[in-house]
C-alpha cells in the first residue's frame, strides 16, 4: 500500500546548510550534499532545501547544490524559495529537481502555477502555504516568509491551487513553525480533507509522536520536518519504527 | 551506449546520473542518428503524454524508436515512457500512443485515494524475470503517476501494485520494458532494477 512519506528539510544558504546539523558520522555537517545522502541513507522518503539565499547572484550556489544532490541522492527532490518564474523552474529542473515549491509568487501571481504545472505536469508543481489562525477554524495565508498577511482564506486557496494544476501541497503553520509543540493537527486536516492532492504538514515537529499525530489525526499524506532529523537523536529510521509500530504505513 | 530521449521539459540528470553509476554511457538526445547508434533506448518519466508523442513525431524519432524495437533493441520505458508504448491515452482527451504495445492508458478510478497516486508503493512480482535480478520482491518504488496502463495481452504484466485498484507497475514485452514507477527515484532497489536494464542494454541483440 501507499506509504506515508517522511521528509527532512534543509535551509541552504549560499550553497551551505544552515540551522545546526549535528550527525556523528558526518565528515562536513554543513554540506547539504553529505547531509542528504546521510538521510537518503537513513531512511528519507523524499528531501526539501528550501532556499534561504538573498541576492541573485547567490542563488546560482544553490543550482550547484541541486546539481551535486541529483547525481549522489535518489530519491525525491523538492527546492523552494524564491521562486518567481518560469525560467526559475527550468533552471531548477533542469539542475536536478524533481519539484519545485512555489509560494508567494504562487498568490501573487497565480497565473505561474497555472503555466508551470501545464508546462512541466502537476507533478513538478507544489505550492507552499503559509497559513496562522486568525479564528476557530479559520486561517489566513501569509507570504514573503510568513511577514505579510494576504486577507486569503487558507482552505480556500489551498482548493484554487489544486484547480490551477498544483499536484501537491506544502503547509506551514505559521503558529506552531519552531515551537517544536507538535503540527497544528486541525489545520492540516481541514487542507487535507478540502483537496484531492496530497499534503505535506510541516511546523511544529519536535518529537515522533507529533509526526504520529499529524500522519493520522491531521490527516496528512506527508510530514516535514528539520531540526527533529538533525541530530542523531531522532534519524529518520528510528521515527519510521516508531510510526511502524503505532500503526502508521511507512517504507521501511 | 544508452540513448536518453529528451522530451525538451523535466529532470533527466538522475536517470542519466544513476545509468552512468551502473557501468552505462548515457547520451541525453534528440537525435535520431544517435538514437539508432545506441546499444538501449530509455523514454524518462517527465512531461505529458501529449506533448512528449508530439515531440516524438515531429523529430522523428517514433518511427526510429518502433523500428529499433522491433529489431529486438532494449528500450526502458518509465512512467510516462511507458505510457507512450501503449496504443492510446486518455490524459488530456485522447492521444494515440508509440502503439508498441496494444492497449490503453486510463486515469486510476480513485474515489477516496488522492490523485496523483504520489510517494512509495509495494512492487509484487507476478512472473520471475531478469528484470528483477537483486530486487525484492514486494519492496517499495517511488510513484507519481494519476494514470495508468491496460494492457490487452495480461501476459505483458510481470508486476502489480495497489492503487484504487490492481494496476501493472512493470510490464515487458520482448526487449521493451516498462516500469510505472521511477527506478532512478527508489533508492537502492531503484538502482538494482536499472542496472539489469543497463545490463540488457550490453548484450547484443
Amino acid at each position: 500500500m501507499l506509504t506515508k512519506r517522511i521528509i527532512p528539510c534543509l535551509d541552504v544558504k549560499n550553497g551551505r546548510v544552515v540551522k545546526g546539523i549535528h550527525f556523528q558520522n558526518l565528515r562536513d555537517a554543513g554540506d547539504p550534499v553529505e547531509t542528504a545522502k546521510q538521510y537518503s541513507k537513513n531512511g528519507a522518503d523524499e528531501l526539501v532545501f528550501l532556499d534561504i539565499t538573498a541576492t541573485l547572484e547567490e542563488r546560482k550556489t544553490t543550482f550547484e547544490v541541486v546539481r551535486k544532490t541529483a547525481e549522489n541522492v535518489f530519491i525525491p527532490l523538492t527546492v523552494g524559495g524564491g521562486i518567481k518564474t518560469i525560467a526559475d523552474i527550468t533552471a531548477l529542473l533542469n539542475a536536478g529537481a524533481d519539484k519545485i515549491s512555489i509560494n508567494t509568487a504562487a498568490v501573487k501571481t497565480p497565473r505561474l502555477v497555472k503555466e508551470s504545472s501545464s508546462r512541466f505536469g502537476s507533478q513538478c508543481i507544489v505550492v507552499a502555504i503559509d497559513a496562522k489562525k486568525t479564528a476557530r477554524n479559520k486561517w489566513e495565508v501569509y507570504i514573503n516568509a510568513g511577514n505579510t498577511p494576504t486577507g486569503i482564506d487558507a482552505v480556500k486557496w489551498a482548493r484554487n491551487v489544486q484547480q490551477l494544476g498544483a499536484g501537491e501541497i506544502l503547509l506551514t503553520s505559521i503558529d506552531a513553525d519552531g515551537t517544536k509543540a507538535g503540527y497544528e493537527i486541525e489545520l492540516t486536516r481541514a487542507i487535507s480533507t478540502s483537496v484531492n492532492i496530497p499534503v505535506i504538514a510541516s511546523g511544529g515537529a519536535g518529537e515522533p509522536k507529533h509526526l504520529y499525530e499529524v500522519l493520522s489525526k491531521g490527516k496528512a499524506d506527508a510530514a516535514l520536518a528539520a531540526s527533529i532529523f538533525h541530530y542523531d537523536e531522532y534519524p529518520v529510521h528510528k521515527v519510521k519504527s516508531y510510526l511502524k509500530s503505532r500503526g502508521i504505513p511507512v517504507r521501511s | 551506449m544508452i540513448a536518453i530521449i529528451d522530451y525538451g521539459v523535466g529532470n533527466l540528470r538522475s536517470i542519466s546520473k544513476s545509468v552512468e553509476l551502473l557501468g552505462g554511457k548515457p547520451v541525453i538526445t534528440t537525435d535520431k542518428k544517435i538514437v539508432s547508434k545506441s546499444s538501449g533506448i530509455i523514454l524518462p518519466g517527465v512531461g505529458a503524454f501529449k506533448p512528449a508523442m508530439k515531440m516524438l513525431r515531429n523529430s522523428g524519432l517514433a518511427g526510429v524508436i518502433g523500428k529499433l524495437s522491433a529489431e529486438g533493441r532494449p528500450i526502458l520505458g518509465i512512467c510516462l515512457g511507458m505510457q507512450l508504448f501503449f496504443t492510446l491515452s486518455r490524459e488530456g482527451g485522447v492521444t494515440k500512443g508509440l502503439g508498441l504495445i496494444d492497449g490503453t492508458v486510463e486515469k486510476l478510478p480513485v474515489k477516496k485515494l488522492k490523485l496523483p497516486q504520489m510517494g512509495w508503493n509495494n512492487v509484487r512480482f507476478q512472473i520471475t524475470n531478469p528484470v528483477f535480478n537483486d530486487v525484492k520482491n514486494n519492496s517499495y518504488f517511488y510513484f507519481v503517476h494519476s494514470y495508468y496502463c491496460k494492457p490487452k495481452d495480461k501476459k505483458t504484466v510481470i508486476a502489480v501494485t495497489d492503487y484504487s485498484i490492481k494496476f501493472p507497475s512493470v510490464i515487458r514485452k520482448g526487449n521493451i520494458i516498462g516500469t510505472q514507477f521511477h527506478p532512478e527515484k527508489s533508492s537502492g532497489q531503484g538502482l538494482n532494477m536499472l542496472k539489469n536494464f543497463v545490463e540488457l542494454a550490453k548484450k547484443p541483440c
